[in-house]
C-alpha cells in the first residue's frame, strides 16, 4: 500500500461534499491561488506519512456518523499529486462500502502524460465524486492568479464528464478579482456542457486564512481585499447558472437539430 | 367513566394514579411537518411585551426588581398576581406580582439574608430572629453535624458546590396529575398510602407518615391557592386550556416552596397533547387557541426567579432555574412520542424569542420522524435554544415516561426523585495524591496523611496507585458528607409539593459528580507517553510540572488516553457505591459542570497536564480547551467511551459550532442543479 503525505485529518467535515464527512487534507500542492486559505498544506514535504489502513480505520471508528449520506472526501493540498495514494485509499473504501470524494483543481492532469491517464483511468471507478474548483476560465487571469495554465483543467473537466463521474463545481469568488460577469457567465457556459455537473458550489472569498500566512511569514497576496458580501455571491452565482441554462439550451437545440436531419 | 374523561381510552389509569397509561392509551403521534402551528395571538404579543419590559427594568435595577422581605413563602402565601388578567389565559406568579422574589429562608436564612442584602434589601429583623433562634434550617443542620474533616473539604473546594446551604432541588413532581386526576383524586390516594404503612413504628415509618401528612397539606394548600385565582383544581381537567393550567399550578406550588438548584417540568407536552386533540375534535378550541395557551404558559415559566446570592450565581454561572422539559422520544412500544404538542412547544421559540428558560430538550432517536428531526434542526439553527439528549441511552434504563432534571438527571416521572450531590474536585485530588493530602494552595494537611510522592519524575503506575488510594478517602468523605446534607435537607427543608406528586415508595438516586476528568485523564497520559518531572517548593510540596515530549490528549478518539479517562470514572464509581447511602439511596455519578468549571479552576493549582493554576476546567465531560484537534466528532467519541453504567447521572459535553461550519445555507449552495435550471 502506497503512504500518503497527509497534513491533517478533520473528522466532522459538513462543507466538503454531501452529508457529514471524515476529511483527508494531503500535504502539497503546485497552485499558488492568491486567495489560499490552506498556505500550510503547499510544501511538497512535511506532514505526516499515513498507511490507508490507519485511515480507513479512523474513519470505521466513527462510521454511524458518515452513514447517512456521507462519506469521506480527499482535499488538501492537491489528492491527485498522491494519485497511488488515492488508489490504495478508495480500494479500501470500496471494500467498506465508504462513498468517495476527490476536492481537486485537476492541476496534475495532463494528456500527455500516459502514465498518469493510466492510473486515472483506474481511479476514476472507485470514485463517486469529484468536485472540481475551476480557479478561472479565462487563461491568462488563471495564470495570474495561480501561478499555472488551465488547459489541462478544463480538459479534466471534459474527462470527467467523458468518464460519467459526477461533478460539482467550485468556484470562489473574490471581490475585483474573479467577480466579472463576463467571465462568470463563461465559466457557467463552459460548465454547462459537462454530461454529469451535478451542483454548483460558489465559495465566497473569506479572510480566515490570514493568521496562517503570518505564522508561515508569508506576504497575505489579497491585502486588505474585503470578504464576499453573502447577497452579492447569490447574484454572481446567478451569473453563473445562466450560462449553464444558456449552454444547456443550446445543446438542446443543436441536438434537435440532429434529430431533424436525422 | 368520570365525565371529565369523555372521549378518552380508558384502562388502568381511570382506578390507579397512572399517568404514563393514560398517556399510552390516548397520544397521537405526529408524522407531519410544522405547516400547522399558529403565530402570536394579539394577547400573547401584548403580555410578552409587559415581561420583556420587566425584564428590562430588572436589568437596570442591577438583576433584581422587587424582593419580598416578610412574607416566608409558602403554596398559599400571597394572593393571586396577573400581568393583565384579561389578557393572561394561563395564571400564576410566585408571589403577589411578576417579578416579585420570594423569600424562602427553609434551606438557611444566612442565604436569604444574604440575597437580600447582596441586592440592597433587607430581611424582616422577626423573621432572622425567627429562623435563627426558633426554627432550624437546612443549613445550620448540616453545620451542627459536620465533622472537621468535612469542613476542611468544603473550605479547600475538593468537594465542592454542595447543596448545604441552598436547596438541592432536582426533583420532579408528576404536576401532570394534578391535571388529569384533580386534588381530591389524589389526596384519597395519599390517604390510602397513609393507611398502608406499617404497624411498627420504627424510625423508617415515622418518618413517612409524617412526609405522606406534609404531602397532603400541601395538596389541600394546593387547591385553595389555585382557588384564589378562581380556579378548582379539586376535580380533573376538562380541556386543555384546564390540563395545561392545572399542570402549571402544580409547578408552581414547588417553585413557591423550594429554591431549588435545579427546578424541572418534567415531560409534559405529550400529556397535554391528548387534551388538545380531544378539544380539535370537539370543535373546543382552534389551533391559534390552544398556541395561545401553550405561550401562555412556558412564557409563566420564563418568570420563574429565585433570591439568590452573588457567589450562587458564580457556581451555577447566572441564575439558572433549570426548568427543563423533556420531548419526544421513542415509546418502548416502538411507536414514537412526538406529537403536535412536542412542536407547539418549541414553537414558542419563534413565538416568544429565543431564551435559555424554560430548557426545552428533546430526547432524541435515531428513529424520531424525519419531520419532527427537521424542524428541531430549523429551530436550533434560529434560535440556539434547544436541547438534546440520547433517548436511545437512557430508555433502556427508565421506560418512556422519565424526564431530565437540570441538565442530564434522568428520573422516571413521579417514580424516582434524586439527591442532588454537586461534584468532587478530581484534579484536586490527583493532587493531593502527590502530597499526600497537603493542599497545594493553602499548604494545610486536608486529606489524610498518606506518603508523599517521593521521586523527581512522575511514574505512570506509582501515581495510580497513590491516586486510586486519595479517590477512595474522597469518596468516603464526599459521600458522608451528602449523607448528612440529604437527611437534613428532608428534616428542615422537605419537599411537599413536589413529593406529593410521586407515588410512595420512591426510587431514590444518590447522585455524585466528578470535576476535572480530562485534566486528569491528560495527566496520566503525559506520565505514560511523556516525562513529566515534578517541581516542589521550599517546603517540599509538589506545585508544578515540566512535562517533556508530546502526548495523546483526550478529545480525538485516541484509545490509549480515553480509556485512562473512562477507567477512571469506573475507580471513582466503585469507590461510590461501596459506601452507605441515605435512604438506601442509589449511588450514581455525573460528569457534567456547566460553567462553574471556572470556579473549579480557580482553586487548584498547577496540574501534570500541564494546566496552570488557575485555569478553567474544562465543562463536564469535555475535552480541555484546544487540545481536541480532530474535529467534532473524534471529540464527541472520546466523551461517547465515558461509560453511562458507571455515570447514570450524566455525561454533558458543552459543544459550539459557527452555523457555517454546520454545512451550506440553500441559497448559497446550488446543489440539485437540475430543479434550479427549471426555474
Amino acid at each position: 500500500m502506497t503512504k500518503g503525505r497527509i497534513h491533517s485529518l478533520e473528522s466532522f467535515g459538513t462543507v466538503d461534499g454531501p452529508g457529514t464527512r471524515y476529511v483527508v487534507f494531503v500535504q502539497g500542492c503546485p497552485m499558488r491561488c492568491l486567495y489560499c486559505h490552506n498556505p500550510d498544506t503547499w510544501a511538497m514535504t512535511g506532514g505526516e506519512e499515513m498507511d490507508p489502513e490507519y485511515i480507513i480505520e479512523q474513519y470505521l471508528h466513527n462510521e454511524p456518523f458518515y452513514r447517512n449520506g456521507g462519506g469521506l472526501t480527499v482535499t488538501g493540498g492537491e489528492p491527485l499529486m498522491q494519485v497511488d495514494f488515492l488508489i490504495d485509499l478508495f480500494t479500501l473504501c470500496k471494500q467498506h462500502n465508504i462513498h468517495t470524494c476527490i476536492d481537486s483543481s485537476g492541476i496534475a492532469y495532463r494528456p500527455e502524460n500516459t502514465d498518469f491517464i493510466a492510473k486515472l483511468d483506474k481511479l476514476m471507478p472507485l470514485t463517486d465524486l469529484v468536485m472540481l474548483d475551476i480557479k478561472h476560465i479565462d487563461p491568462t487571469l488563471h495564470k495570474k492568479i495561480t501561478g499555472q495554465p488551465n488547459d489541462g483543467i478544463l480538459a479534466f473537466a471534459k474527462y470527467l464528464s467523458d468518464k460519467g463521474v459526477d461533478i460539482w463545481i467550485r468556484h470562489v469568488i473574490v471581490p475585483n478579482l474573479t467577480d466579472d460577469d463576463k467571465y462568470l457567465y463563461d465559466l457557467g457556459y463552459f460548465i454547462g456542457g459537462l454530461k454529469t455537473l451535478r451542483a454548483l458550489d460558489a465559495l465566497p472569498y473569506h479572510t480566515m486564512g490570514k493568521p496562517k500566512y503570518e505564522k508561515l511569514g508569508i506576504e497575505y497576496p489579497l491585502g486588505d481585499t474585503p470578504p464576499m458580501d453573502k447577497k452579492d455571491l447569490i447574484a454572481k452565482k446567478e451569473v453563473i447558472l445562466n450560462g449553464i441554462r444558456d449552454r444547456r439550451r443550446d445543446d438542446g437545440e443543436s441536438e434537435h437539430e440532429i434529430c431533424k436531419k436525422a | 367513566m368520570r365525565s371529565e374523561w369523555n372521549g378518552f381510552v380508558g384502562g388502568k389509569w381511570e382506578s390507579e394514579v397512572n399517568v404514563r397509561d393514560f398517556i399510552q392509551k390516548n397520544y397521537t403521534p405526529y408524522d407531519g411537518d410544522d405547516s400547522f402551528l399558529a403565530g402570536p395571538t394579539q394577547n400573547t404579543k401584548d403580555l410578552w411585551k409587559m415581561v420583556l419590559d420587566l425584564q428590562k427594568k430588572e436589568r437596570e435595577n442591577g438583576g433584581v426588581l422587587d424582593m419580598d422581605t416578610k412574607v416566608v413563602s409558602t403554596i398559599t402565601s400571597h394572593g393571586p398576581g396577573y400581568l393583565d388578567k384579561s389578557k393572561e389565559t394561563i395564571v400564576g406568579f410566585q408571589t403577589d406580582k411578576p417579578f416579585k422574589r420570594s423569600l424562602q429562608p427553609y434551606g438557611g436564612i444566612r442565604m436569604a439574608e444574604k440575597a437580600c442584602s447582596d441586592n440592597g434589601y433587607e430581611v424582616d429583623p422577626e423573621i432572622s430572629e425567627f429562623f435563627s433562634t426558633h426554627r432550624k434550617t437546612h443549613n445550620a443542620g448540616c453545620f451542627d453535624a459536620y465533622n472537621q474533616e468535612m469542613r476542611a473539604c468544603r473550605t479547600s473546594h475538593i468537594i465542592t458546590g454542595l447543596p448545604d446551604a441552598y436547596g438541592r432541588g432536582r426533583i420532579i413532581g408528576d404536576y401532570r396529575r394534578v391535571a388529569l386526576y384533580g386534588i381530591d383524586f389524589l389526596l384519597e390516594d395519599k390517604q390510602a398510602q397513609k393507611d398502608s404503612t406499617g404497624r411498627v413504628m420504627t424510625d423508617d415509618v415515622i418518618r413517612l407518615r409524617e412526609e405522606l401528612s406534609e404531602q397532603m397539606t400541601a395538596l389541600k394548600m394546593m387547591k385553595e391557592m389555585a382557588a384564589s385565582y378562581g380556579c378548582d383544581i379539586s376535580k380533573p381537567a376538562t380541556n386543555v386550556q384546564e390540563a395545561i393550567q392545572a399542570t402549571y399550578f402544580g409547578y408552581l406550588c414547588a417553585v413557591k416552596e423550594q429554591n431549588g438548584a435545579a427546578m424541572s417540568l418534567g415531560r409534559t407536552s405529550t400529556f397535554i397533547d391528548c387534551y388538545a386533540e380531544r378539544d380539535l375534535k370537539n370543535g373546543t378550541f382552534t389551533e391559534e387557541q390552544i398556541q395561545e395557551f401553550v405561550d401562555h404558559f412556558i412564557m409563566k415559566l420564563r418568570c420563574v426567579k429565585f433570591a439568590r446570592t452573588p457567589e450562587y450565581n458564580q457556581i451555577f454561572a447566572g441564575d439558572p432555574v433549570w426548568v427543563t422539559e423533556s420531548i419526544g422520544g421513542m415509546g418502548v412500544d416502538g411507536r414514537h412520542m412526538v406529537t403536535k404538542m412536542s412542536f407547539r412547544y418549541l414553537h414558542t421559540l419563534e413565538n416568544l424569542g429565543a431564551a435559555p428558560e424554560p430548557n426545552l430538550t428533546v430526547l432524541w432517536s435515531t428513529r424520531l420522524p424525519q419531520n419532527f428531526k427537521k424542524f428541531c434542526a430549523k429551530t436550533s439553527i434560529t434560535t440556539s435554544s434547544i436541547q438534546y439528549e440520547n433517548d436511545d441511552l437512557m430508555r433502556p434504563v427508565h421506560g418512556d415516561d422519565y424526564g431530565i432534571a437540570c441538565c442530564v438527571s434522568s428520573m422516571v416521572i413521579g417514580k424516582e426523585m434524586q439527591f442532588f450531590g454537586a461534584r468532587a474536585n478530581l484534579a484536586k485530588c490527583l493532587l493531593y495524591a502527590l502530597n499526600g493530602g497537603i493542599d497545594e494552595k493553602t499548604k494545610k494537611q486536608v486529606g489524610p496523611k498518606y506518603r508523599p510522592y517521593d521521586g523527581d519524575v512522575l511514574d505512570y503506575d506509582k501515581v495510580m496507585d497513590l491516586f486510586i488510594d486519595m479517590m477512595e478517602w474522597q469518596a468516603d468523605v464526599y459521600v458522608n458528607t451528602l449523607n448528612i446534607i440529604h437527611y437534613m435537607h428532608d428534616k428542615y427543608c422537605y419537599e411537599r409539593a413536589e413529593m406529593a406528586l410521586h407515588d410512595k415508595d420512591v426510587k431514590r438516586y444518590f447522585a455524585t459528580g466528578i470535576a476535572g476528568l480530562s485534566i486528569v485523564a491528560d495527566s496520566f497520559s503525559a506520565m505514560k507517553y511523556a516525562k513529566v518531572e515534578c517541581i516542589r517548593d521550599e517546603d517540599g510540596i509538589i506545585t508544578d510540572f515540566k512535562i517533556t515530549g508530546d502526548f495523546p490528549k483526550y478529545g480525538n478518539d485516541d484509545d490509549r488516553v480515553d480509556l485512562i479517562a473512562k477507567e477512571v470514572v469506573h475507580k471513582f464509581m466503585t469507590a461510590v457505591r461501596r459506601h452507605h447511602t441515605y435512604r438506601n439511596g442509589i449511588p450514581t455519578t455525573s460528569i457534567l459542570t456547566i460553567t462553574s468549571n471556572v470556579t473549579y479552576g480557580k482553586a487548584t493549582g498547577n496540574t501534570p497536564d500541564g494546566r496552570r493554576a488557575g485555569q478553567p476546567f474544562a465543562p463536564g465531560a469535555n475535552p480541555m480547551h484546544g487540545r481536541d484537534t480532530h474535529g467534532a466528532i473524534a471529540s464527541l467519541s472520546s466523551v461517547s467511551k465515558l461509560p453511562f453504567n458507571d455515570a447514570q447521572d450524566g455525561i454533558s459535553n458543552t459543544f459550539t459550532i459557527i452555523p457555517a461550519a454546520l454545512g451550506k445555507e440553500d441559497q448559497v449552495f446550488a446543489g440539485d442543479i437540475e430543479l434550479d435550471l427549471n426555474k
